[in-house]
């Protein structure tokens, strides 16, 4: 918000919040960073004239970071655009976004990387940080110019497909060492074309039933092996994107026991949803890949506990009415996530005793940021550091209304689930985006 | 033998002396009379209980009984009724079928195909849902190739929707005509072993029927390349079997599907000769089922791909028996769905024009 952007911040004395949910204590946030925690924090003098926010049973969180975002701009603004996504993420306490780069034109250029970095900032909702595509056109033929995209104005470090999978072994050996350069890591959309031609939904019972084609959980677990094989011998760094199966889970964890420099995500929807939610194909149920069984997601909410899966990440993929209200093998696939992620993680992670609040900064903030190499996010909530951070109310409970979310789109598939956890603030560098669980200047 | 079809009638199926199938010949002394619930639509095989499937049946039959006698074979029970055809996907065969159905019950009959219209121009399936709503149509028959499309059309539209084929999904309509053949030459399917064999992996005919006919009492065996089963076929109501030869022996019918030729390219079989080798069914095999066995193939059939012409024109094969008994069932189902919102408008020219 171009409001946002002007003047110094007045100071915020957040009043017993309790970080992490632990020991609950006053924060002041002053010149962009956390200036005193605890009891001097009230005493300070800049306190004096700060804003005072009570932060009663409130927990604090390092801001939020999401490493797979679809924002869509350019080429579909009709579904959703930076700035409409920059408040769904802020309102989601979200504090840094990357955006995937399947826009129109594919952010495969400097100069494509470059202008939706410039959108983000002058949004100032949230930090966008573009993903640069791997291959020209996300096509699977070339690379891109990667070195141009990460020495850009917009430091590109995360290069992706998503949405296709760089499933050529050779392209993607060189992708892994080409971008070792730069300290880069490439984000595999794990996904073998060729056992999915058609797919519509996990291949198992329910897709028996349903008459559907079948997206085979091997045809994920085998990309993922063989990239972790890949980058054990090129010494390279890669990211698996929205790993959805419990055999996934197996590869990675033996890869991770041998050394492999590889990390995983894991996003709300499959900690949540399962395959039998297509019973009745509404395609708000679509999405790649798939929802799959209540095992898998045992599986994956375990990893997410050990760690095996390092991160949480929405893959928020925003869609215009006329692209899901169609017949399910024509609609296309994905859903909202900005908004509902942590609750999400709240109701599955949190609530079961998987995550602790120490847990949720971990694979929602700090691991994500270490990933995407941001210096400025994910970091501790202590004196002098960025005053960017999210204040929440765990016991909350909300109803999910599609109609009341913020991104343009409506394809959010936990309409009218009761889910806990609100977003009460959100901090950019001492600057509130949220507040009162509402947009500032929105 | 007066059978007024009558909606207030329709409620007490145990009522009618048709009624009196096999299926009831082991029923008690006392009279049940087992719930019927006509589904608001037919999408599935699965929305019929047994009851139900039964009294479809049923009614079929006794709609069977009233058309033989009849000079004029029409009946005037959906008089001012409106019944859209509405077909995504060409089907000559399950239009004409439908067609005839709705046209015997006197209803109005609109077709409506994709090609040369509207959908041919880029309308969603949601507008023309809406456009069929916005016109009144009482019944609409979809046919798509997308599985689920009838019942997101079912959402949208206030009339009932009749599944005429979706997808890889189900074919409700052509189970019943199936189940309907089946017991007008077995009698009561309990106990009875279907076997059903070809692709079933693509085929609305094998996921209808395998509900269909285990709901009525039927052990169904599904014999295929493993190719050609579902990976989470073990989920269904039926055995799974690869050798043809055996399943064949003694069975009560055998239904042979359509197997496409494009399917090798999907490397599901080798060779057209190879398949019909492994699971075409001839005259040797023919002879394995049990005397009194019988031959079904829903049509169109591949002629020397998994049917020989001696078997599909031979001893025991209903093939053509099932197209007219199409029109038949299609006619119970239009009936059961329809009928039931006619209770206030039941007059006494159509209580005439039942079935006497």
């Amino acid at each position: 918000m171009s409001t946002s952007m002007g003047g110094k911040p007045r100071p915020v004395l957040i009043r017993g919040a309790a970080p992490y949910g632990e020991q609950a204590q006053d924060l002041l946030l002053a010149g962009g960073v956390i200036a005193a925690v605890g009891a001097q924090a009230a005493t300070d003098p800049r306190a004096a004239d700060a804003e005072t926010v009570d932060g009663a049973g409130f927990v604090v969180l390092p801001g939020l970071v999401d490493l797979h975002t679809h924002l869509r701009e350019p080429g579909r603004e009709d579904a959703e655009t930076v700035e409409t996504g920059s408040r769904a993420a802020a309102l989601g306490g979200y504090t840094a976004v990357f955006a995937m780069p399947n826009t129109d034109p594919t952010a495969d250029t400097a100069g494509v990387v470059e202008q939706v970095y410039r959108m983000g900032r002058e949004v100032g909702l949230v930090d966008v940080h573009p993903i640069g595509a791997v291959t020209v056109g996300r096509k699977g033929e070339r690379l891109a110019e990667l070195a141009a995209m990460a020495y850009s104005a917009a430091r590109v470090r995360v290069f992706s497909d998503d949405g296709d999978c760089v499933s050529d072994p050779l392209l993607m050996r060189r992708a892994l060492e080409y971008v070792k350069a730069f300290d880069g890591v490439i984000a595999q959309h794990a996904q073998e074309p060729r056992l999915t031609q058609g797919a519509q939904m996990h291949e198992g019972i329910v897709s028996a039933r349903l008459g559907m084609a079948g997206w085979p959980a091997v045809a994920e677990e085998a990309i993922i092996a063989r990239d972790c094989l890949l980058t054990d011998h090129v010494g390279s760094r890669l990211h698996v994107c929205h790993l959805s199966t419990a055999g996934s889970v197996e590869v990675v964890a033996a890869a991770k026991r041998r050394g492999t420099t590889v990390t995983a995500e894991v996003t709300p929807h499959h900690l949540l949803l399962t395959d039998e939610r297509a019973v009745g194909y509404d395609p708000v149920f679509k999405v790649n890949p798939p929802l799959r069984t209540a095992s898998d997601i045992g599986a994956l909410r375990q990893a997410l506990a050990d760690g095996v899966i390092d991160i949480v990440a929405t893959d928020h993929a925003p869609h215009a009415s006329q692209d899901k209200e169609t017949e399910w093998d024509n609609a296309s696939p994905g859903m909202l996530g900005l908004q509902t992620a942590l609750s999400v993680v709240i109701e599955t992670m949190v609530r079961p005793g998987l995550l602790d609040w120490r847990g949720v900064a971990r694979v929602m903030s700090e691991a994500p940021a270490r990933i995407g190499g941001l210096q400025d996010q994910g970091r501790p909530l202590a004196v002098g550091e960025p005053a960017t951070l999210v204040l929440i109310a765990p016991q909350a409970v909300w109803t999910v209304d599609p109609d009341a979310l913020a991104s343009l789109s409506r394809n959010t598939p936990y309409a009218g689930m009761q889910l806990p956890g609100r977003v009460v603030a959100t901090y950019l560098r001492g600057r509130a985006t949220v507040s009162a669980a509402a947009l500032v200047g929105g | 033998m007066t059978l007024a079809m009558q909606p207030k009638e329709r409620a007490v199926p145990g009522s009618g002396p048709a009624t009196a199938g096999a299926a009831r010949t082991t029923a008690p002394q006392t009279p049940v009379v087992p719930e019927v619930r006509m589904p608001r639509h037919l999408l599935s095989a699965a929305d019929l209980d047994r009851a139900t499937a039964e009294h479809v049946l049923s009614t079929a039959q006794r709609i069977e009984q009233a058309m033989a006698g009849r000079e004029v074979r029409k009946l005037p029970t959906l008089r001012g009724r409106t019944v859209v055809n509405l077909f995504f996907e060409d089907s000559t065969r399950t239009r004409i079928s439908f067609e005839v159905a709705a046209k015997r019950l006197s209803a109005d009959v609109i077709n409506f195909s994709a090609k040369g219209s509207s959908v041919s121009k880029g309308e969603s399936l949601k507008d023309t849902a809406w456009t069929l709503q916005a016109m009144g149509a009482d019944a609409v028959v979809c046919r798509h190739s997308s599985s689920g499309a009838p019942q997101q059309l079912s959402s949208w539209v206030d009339g009932h929707v009749i599944n005429a084929g979706d997808g890889t999904h189900e074919h409700p309509t052509q189970a019943l005509l199936d189940a309907y053949t089946l017991r007008r030459h077995l009698g009561s399917l309990d106990g009875r072993r279907v076997v059903v064999v070809g692709d079933v992996l693509h085929s609305r005919v094998a996921r209808s029927n395998v509900l269909l006919l285990s709901t009525l009492g039927a052990e169904v065996t599904l014999v295929a390349p493993p190719t050609l089963l579902p990976v989470g076929v073990t989920g269904w109501p039926a055995v799974v079997s690869y050798d043809l030869d055996s399943a064949l022996v003694g069975a009560d019918a055998v239904m042979m599907l359509r197997v496409q030729r494009e399917r090798m390219a999907g490397a599901f079989f080798p060779t057209e000769r190879e398949y019909s080798r492994s699971y075409g069914l001839d005259s040797r095999r023919r002879d394995l089922i049990a005397d009194h066995g019988i031959v079904l193939h829903p049509g169109p059939m591949n002629r020397g791909m998994e049917i020989t012409p001696q078997v599909a024109d031979g001893a025991g094969s209903v093939i053509v028996e099932q197209v007219a008994n199409g029109v038949t069932v299609r006619m119970a189902v239009l009936y059961l769905l329809l009928s039931g919102e006619m209770d206030n408008t039941a007059t006494t020219t159509d209580s005439a024009g039942g079935l006497a």
